[in-house]
């Protein structure tokens, strides 16, 4: 329990730092935000679309923007630690590896939030779209969002150092994260009332990938910043 | 392959020093190749197209000449699984091990795998295309999942490519390949977890409901792509082995030759004051 304890605190150090940086930095706010949005505009600018048609294709469109956009914040983390020598300092630090992997995990969780709530805004002043349910809508976004974040920290702590990280990272992490956008768009369907499906029974689905996801990410975090 | 020496110096068992060929790999090589050429005959040749008639209006049906496809598509997708399954193993013995002919064993696997599943993919595609009316179809499970599978293990590759520390880059692949390789149950049981999802059909060969000469071209199939992968893995492990030999080399090669460059009065003299310092220090001592 204590051990427990311990990595919960120290996760939280790491979790803070990192959304600490980032609020003084503003690089989400001020150009991952900005970015996620525009992805959106050029979806109606290149289907040419009508509110009908862009309302029967919100839910991926959201969830395509999300994970383009995740990338960017992905590769922001990974290169806070890059820089200065801060990946080092954090590993003479003595904080376990499972403590900074879940510390990053939940501020690039934070960051997501914050971009996933921006983007539902958008679906409904640009495209049009009615939420039929949001409580479903809500557990769905957070579920993927610990899915994409705990890929994306495990990933982005594996592409980090390598030459070319910038377009490795997504060939990477993309596939992996597959899956989940199949499940988050099919739960996005039935919370915005664009299809017929069972969206608790796909937020199921997320949540134990989101598990699983977590749980890989955490054991092998340290294989890889222990390097 | 048999046995695990932990430094590349070493030359694999049975490889040549300008050669990645042996005479047990020539043999397998042309035995493979006689194999190929009669699953060939037999598969495109000898065997009945898929030809059935409807029982009450009495019109053909079946797969008809598409159904030869399925003697290479099903054992090349089988074929895929154990390279993978290598990878994983491998990939586990470079964490565990942190040996080299871990490494290299995994990276052959998981190359050769790679062009596997890409048959796997372009093959079902053109049985799928007279069969399912469809070069692809969006809807089945089976077709993304090893889609995925493969986009996973294109990204595994890449890795591989990146320059940087050989050894941390092999961890983080083994790293990639166990979690590519979490895929593989989902690819095998999605055609039993959504049958109403899939245009695929249930495996047929428990239950054995396929003829005489089917079976055996299909067992055939198994049996030669199999020693294709065997004749495959071979090479490109041992290409890998001698690819880490000759970087090793290089670089050794490359040190002494910036001794070299180094006049050897200099040499002498940073020896000798690291030596007057060294015995300076255990004076005070």
């Amino acid at each position: 329990m204590n051990v427990l304890r311990t990595v919960l605190s120290e996760a939280r150090l790491v979790a803070a730092r990192d959304l600490r940086i980032e609020a003084r930095s503003r690089v989400v706010v001020d150009q991952i935000l900005p970015f996620a949005v525009l992805v959106l505009v050029l979806f109606g600018f290149a289907l040419d679309a009508d509110h009908r048609t862009l309302r029967t294709f919100a839910p991926g469109l959201f969830w395509v923007a999300v994970l383009l956009s995740a990338l960017l914040a992905v590769q922001r983390s990974a290169s806070v630690d890059a820089a200065d020598g801060t990946g080092i300092a954090l590993r003479m630090s003595g904080l376990s590896p499972v403590a900074r992997y879940l510390g990053r995990t939940t501020a690039v969780l934070v960051q997501l939030l914050v971009l996933e709530a921006v983007l539902v805004g958008g679906l409904v002043v640009l495209y049009g779209v009615d939420v039929d349910d949001w409580f479903l809508l809500v557990v769905a976004g957070v579920v993927a969002g610990v899915a994409v974040a705990a890929t994306g920290t495990l990933y982005g702590a594996l592409a980090s150092g390598l030459g070319a990280r910038e377009t490795l990272l997504p060939i990477l992490v993309l596939p992996v994260l597959a899956p989940v956008l199949i499940g988050a768009t099919r739960a996005f369907d039935d919370a915005l009332g664009a299809a017929a499906v069972d969206g608790w029974a796909w937020t199921g689905l997320l949540t134990v990938a989101a598990l699983i996801l977590t749980m890989v990410g955490a054991s092998a975090h340290g294989v890889l910043v222990e390097d | 392959m048999a046995t695990e020496p932990t430094s590349p110096d070493t030359t694999p068992p049975g490889a040549g020093r300008d050669t990645t060929g042996s005479r047990g790999s020539r043999l397998l090589g042309v035995v493979t190749l006689v194999g190929l050429a009669v699953l060939v005959v037999l598969a495109f040749v000898v065997t009945d197209p898929d030809v059935r008639i409807h029982p009450t209006s009495g019109e053909e049906f079946g797969q008809f000449d598409a159904v030869r496809m399925l003697y290479v598509h099903v054992p090349l997708a089988v074929m895929t699984y154990l390279a993978y399954g290598l990878c994983a193993v491998a990939s586990a013995g470079v964490l565990i091990r942190r040996t080299p002919w871990w490494d290299v064993t995994a990276h052959a696997a998981a190359e050769v795998g790679t062009v596997f599943c890409g048959l796997v993919l372009v093959t079902g595609s053109i049985w799928g295309r007279p069969v399912w009316n469809t070069w692809w179809e969006w809807g089945d499970v089976r077709l993304m999942s090893t889609l995925i599978l493969f986009l996973m293990f294109a990204g595994y590759l890449a890795l591989r490519r990146t320059t940087g520390d050989p050894r941390a880059s092999s961890r983080r692949a083994a790293v990639v390949a166990l979690i590519a390789v979490l895929d593989i149950p989902l690819v095998n049981r999605s055609v039993e977890w959504w049958e109403n999802r899939t245009l695929h059909q249930q495996s047929t060969l428990g239950d054995l409901k396929i003829e005489d000469l089917t079976l055996f071209t299909l067992m055939l199939g198994f049996l030669v792509l199999g020693m294709v992968l065997a004749w495959l893995l071979l090479h490109r492990f041992r290409v890998g082995w001698l690819e880490r030999a000759a970087l090793e080399h290089s670089v050794a090669a490359a040190i002494i030759e910036r001794r070299a460059e180094t006049p050897t009065s200099e040499v002498h003299r940073a020896v000798g004051e690291a030596g007057d310092a060294g015995t300076a220090a255990g004076d005070r001592s």
